[in-house]
């Protein structure tokens, strides 16, 4: 056993590009390939400011996915309780020096590129977790010092996420730690009473709601009361999504994005524009693309031999999964508009730097999949 | 072993809740599928729709008029091309300069500057300012040597509304100008097509056949952004044309009855006896349409409005006049009619009648003595058609009036400034002034004085229909869609009846009892005209080519005083609102008449002196033109 353990602990880089999983690799280079030409568009068909940053910061962030890759899953099971508490102090930070625009205070200036601390913290409470419950013998699962700690551990940068404000990720951090809690074992019908709660409390949550979260809520019911104002962008979004039909509209002729009816085409209504210029049979395509990535994860986290690196597989690609829902659902007009970009499509160097950090954990998991971690 | 056997449990334990989440994921990704079908597929059509509305809009052009053309094709209403000048905001670096630079190029006033700035205001800044309508071609080559220094300023050439023969048929044809807002409200078509700078009739026929010469818009795509502004141009859709329009009218008589009537107030109609087309229509004086093309200065308009001749009366049909003596073949005619009198019947004339005390006078101080009709009509002689009057009585008169279209609107559809005048009854009387008829009163109507009033088309066609022979025509001025020759229009008059297409059926067109009676006023007429004392006898023409019959008449604008009967005045001495209307109603040639004809010449003394001899003059041309007319009657046919 200990001689397994070495050897595996003694792999080659030779070994370790072998062991990449190529299926999630090709499938994340399409799709970045697929985000730089939306970018494209986006840009009016010219190679301006958003194509060139998104382009740059695809081209470092790849490499540090397979640099993340290349250190051994331990190293990451070792690190991921610092790593969240990193996480924590960069919203602390955030919170009390960061960068404020439009209203909200979430991003911090690290020289090279304007993080938002936030988006780390989707991957961060991931790795937390799932070493947390990799450590925590089952009969624990359901005790109340672990549910709490659980909780807290959740809690915390739920809250400083929501007071920044920012619903949209602080929701994203609360299901991702939640997933874990799910796969860790916890009781289903703890899950089950504290929906029942949160609905019965639903009514006092939207209380606290700021103006704009509750006018969006509304707006979600019925988009058509205010078709200039507050519903103009999932107005505009579903026209141009509808208009784009079975086989879209063509690429760089998406009038809806090119004559700017489209609001914040760039970051969370990117899928709208690749909908209208590509059409229902695009959009599937992309979601196959998802599909193949999702599965992937799902496949290298039941391979691993460790509970850390399958919790950690499956609650990212569980994260990755509600990340899509919740975009694709947001420009569909099946949920409000809560601000969640779509991975990789999403211009937005933090949520891609987050997502390229998650895959790199992955496919050190592939690579390392026989990794035992005591 | 424990520890080993717990950790077995938990990986399964994170595998069966992964299934769970799993299948989760499955539904939730297959209902997004689902709603992007129904967003993509089932919808498709409904968003692709409110897609092109957000991104196509639609930019309407003014319409382009149709032509009005005279009965030869000639072009009396047309249009022109002209240039304008335009300013578009957002292309200008700096307004003030561009302003001042074109305050010096056009002569702009201050007054211009500030609604331009007031425009800039109000319009969106890639909405053009129209800076000018109409540039004259030195200003428009001007503009374009400045151009580089002129950023934002666009020279245009557009289409507008031209009256090539200017004053002549301006009380005819109206003019366009900018529609008011009541307007439009009021006119389904004109709320349709309007688009700023577009000019709609406003009086005469451009008015009444706004709906037919209006057009459509020529209507340019734009695919436009979020804010509106213009990205491509789409496809141009070519506007129509509206209808060309062809009248009756024959510019060089029209023309030539603004050269006779120079400087004069007065009418002139001329009318083809069997069709009833209306061969010119000229009110003197007229003034130039093309003034109020792009808005006619004050100054200007003060000119018009304040000329004591007042050309913004359309006398023909506006103008009320007694008739005076040109209501004499009317007068013997129903006196005929009624066999009130016949040809033997005499009247001693000793220039005056008596009657209850009153004295009614004879123009002819000395008296004519023992006068015939026919004598009686050739000079024109009032004591014997008092007492044919005084015989007839008022009634009986009305009524052979009004078949010959007095006191009713010739072109009624046409013109809604046309007034019907008035022929008097004793039932009217008691209706309206609520006094009883006096026999003095029927003596004065006799004489086409006192309360009967007409217009100068209803002479004309009053004329028209006697010489035709007594037969009932309805006068137009727009050639309709199928003219009927005057050789067929002649031919059904005599059999006395004319199919009319309108109500189907045959209508009797015989305005006589018997037509005797018709042919002797045509002999006294040609009298008048064409014998020794007649009393238009000087303007007569002997060549029978140009012969012509006619009647004078000279209207009281008030009553002679007995003094100033005694003064016996020469024109120049009497103040010009005091002279007397000069009337003149004829038709010829007289063998064969083919046109009829009345002239009125306000204040002009009598009509024999002032107004005959502007017939004999408009007679030679009358004729000549007739065989061109005729040629030309197959000419294209256009429906309106």
């Amino acid at each position: 056993m200990f001689q397994h353990d070495r050897l595996n602990n003694e792999i080659t880089l030779l070994q370790k590009i072998k062991n990449l999983d190529y299926v999630l690799l090709i499938s994340v280079i399409l799709l970045s390939v697929i985000s730089v030409f939306v970018m494209y568009s986006t840009d009016g068909g010219e190679i301006l400011f958003h194509t060139k940053n998104h382009f740059v910061k695809l081209a470092v962030f790849f490499p540090l996915m397979i640099f993340v890759a290349f250190f051994n899953i331990k190293f990451w099971h070792n690190f991921s309780y610092i790593i969240y508490l990193i996480v924590i102090l960069l919203l602390v930070y955030v919170s009390f020096f960061g960068i404020k625009s439009s209203g909200s205070q979430r991003w911090m200036d690290v020289y090279f590129f304007v993080l938002q601390p936030s988006e780390l913290m989707k991957i961060a409470i991931i790795m937390c977790l799932a070493k947390y419950y990799h450590r925590l013998k089952i009969e624990n699962v359901n005790s109340l010092t672990s549910i709490t700690i659980v909780l807290a551990v959740i809690l915390i940068p739920t809250i400083f996420v929501v007071s920044q404000p920012d619903l949209g990720t602080s929701i994203l951090i609360a299901l991702s730690g939640l997933i874990i809690l799910w796969l860790g074992g916890v009781k289903i019908k703890y899950f089950i009473y504290s929906f029942i709660t949160f609905l019965i409390s639903l009514p006092f949550i939207i209380s606290f709601l700021k103006p704009y979260q509750k006018l969006r809520i509304l707006t979600f019911l019925d988009p058509d009361r205010d078709p200039l104002g507050a519903g103009y962008q999932i107005i505009q979004s579903k026209i141009a999504i509808g208009s784009g039909g079975l086989d879209g509209k063509g690429f760089l002729k998406g009038t809806q994005s090119y004559l700017d009816f489209l609001p914040e085409k760039h970051t969370d209504f990117i899928f709208t524009l690749f909908s209208e210029e590509f059409g229902f049979i695009g959009s599937v395509g992309l979601l196959i693309l998802y599909s193949i990535i999702i599965f992937r994860i799902l496949r290298i986290g039941s391979i691993s031999r460790s509970n850390f690196a399958r919790l950690f597989c499956f609650g990212y690609a569980f994260a990755i999964f509600i990340y899509i829902v919740v975009n694709l659902s947001m420009v569909l007009g099946l949920l409000p508009i809560v601000g969640s970009p779509l991975p990789i499509m999403s211009y937005g160097g933090s949520s891609m730097l987050a997502t390229m950090i998650g895959f790199g954990i992955v496919l050190s998991a592939k690579i390392n999949h026989k990794q035992i971690i005591a | 072993m424990i520890k080993s056997n717990s950790g077995i449990r938990k990986t399964d334990v994170i595998n069966r809740r992964m299934f769970i989440i799993g299948a989760a994921k499955v539904v939730v990704f297959a209902a997004i599928v689902a709603r992007l079908f129904s967003l993509q597929i089932n919808e498709n059509k409904k968003y692709l729709t409110l897609s092109d509305k957000n991104r196509i809009r639609e930019w309407k052009l003014p319409p382009t008029r149709g032509n009005i053309v005279d009965y030869f094709g000639n072009v009396i209403a047309g249009n022109l091309k002209v240039y304008q000048l335009h300013i578009i905001p957002e292309q200008v670096e700096n307004f003030n300069y561009l302003l001042v630079r074109l305050k010096n190029l056009l002569n702009l006033s201050d007054k211009k500057i500030t609604r331009i700035n007031k425009l800039k205001a109000e319009l969106k800044p890639w909405d053009s300012i129209i800076v000018s309508e109409n540039l004259s071609w030195s200003q428009f080559v001007k503009i374009n040597n400045y151009l580089y220094d002129l950023v934002g300023v666009k020279p245009v050439m557009t289409i507008s509304r031209n009256y090539p023969f200017n004053d002549v048929y301006t009380h005819v044809l109206g003019y366009v100008s900018q529609p008011n807002e009541q307007e439009i409200l009021d006119n389904q078509i004109i709320q349709e097509r309007f688009v700023p700078g577009m000019k709609i009739g406003k009086l005469g026929l451009e008015k009444r056949l706004e709906n037919h010469l209006i057009g459509t818009n020529a209507i340019q795509r734009y695919e436009v952004n979020a804010y509106g502004k213009r990205i491509n141009q789409l496809e141009h859709q070519k506007g129509q044309q509206g209808s060309k329009i062809r009248l009756t009218v024959d510019t060089e008589i029209q023309k030539a009855c603004g050269k006779l009537l120079n400087g004069k107030a007065g009418s002139i109609s001329v009318m083809d006896i069997f069709t009833g087309d209306i061969i010119a229509m000229y009110s003197s004086p007229s003034y130039n349409p093309n003034l109020f093309l792009f808005g006619i200065s004050q100054d200007e308009w003060q000119l018009i409005r304040n000329n004591p001749l007042k050309p913004l009366i359309n006398k023909t049909i506006s103008g009320l006049y007694s008739p005076g003596s040109t209501i004499k073949p009317i007068v013997a005619l129903s006196a005929l009619e009624n066999n009130v009198i016949d040809t033997k019947f005499k009247v001693k004339c000793t220039g005056k009648m008596e009657l209850y005390g009153q004295t009614f006078h004879c123009w002819k101080e000395k008296g004519h003595g023992w006068v015939s009709m026919k004598n009686a009509m050739k000079q024109s002689c009032d004591t014997y058609f008092y007492e044919v009057a005084r015989l007839l009585g008022v009634d009986r008169l009305n009524i052979t009036a009004q078949k010959f279209g007095l006191g009713k609107k010739v072109l009624g559809e046409y013109f809604d400034t046309e007034k019907k005048g008035l022929f008097p009854n004793t039932k009217w009387k008691k209706n309206n002034l609520g006094k009883g008829w006096v026999l003095g009163e029927t003596l004065i109507t006799g004489i086409g004085q006192g309360y009967i009033q007409s217009t100068p088309l209803q002479l004309c066609m009053m004329t028209a229909q006697i010489a035709n022979g007594g037969y009932s025509i309805k006068p137009k001025i727009i050639v309709d869609s199928n003219p009927i020759s005057y050789e067929d229009a002649k031919q059904s008059m005599e059999s006395g009846f004319l199919f009319d297409s309108e109500s189907e059926e045959l209508l009797d067109k015989r305005l006589f009892k018997d037509k005797k009676n018709i042919k002797i006023v045509q002999e006294a007429m040609f009298s008048s005209t064409n014998e020794r004392f007649g009393t238009s006898y000087k303007s007569r023409i002997d060549d029978p080519k140009y012969q012509f019959a006619g009647k004078t008449g000279t209207a009281q604008v008030k009553r002679i005083s007995k003094r100033e009967r005694e003064l016996d005045l020469e024109l120049e001495q009497i103040p010009y609102k005091d002279r007397d209307h000069a009337l003149y109603v004829a038709y010829g040639p007289y063998v064969n008449p083919r046109y009829a004809l009345s002239i009125i010449v306000e204040h002009g003394g009598s009509g024999s002196k002032a107004a005959a001899p502007i017939a004999k003059k408009l007679f030679k041309l009358i004729i000549d033109r007739h065989e061109l007319r005729n040629k030309q009657s197959n000419f294209e046919r256009i429906t309106i």
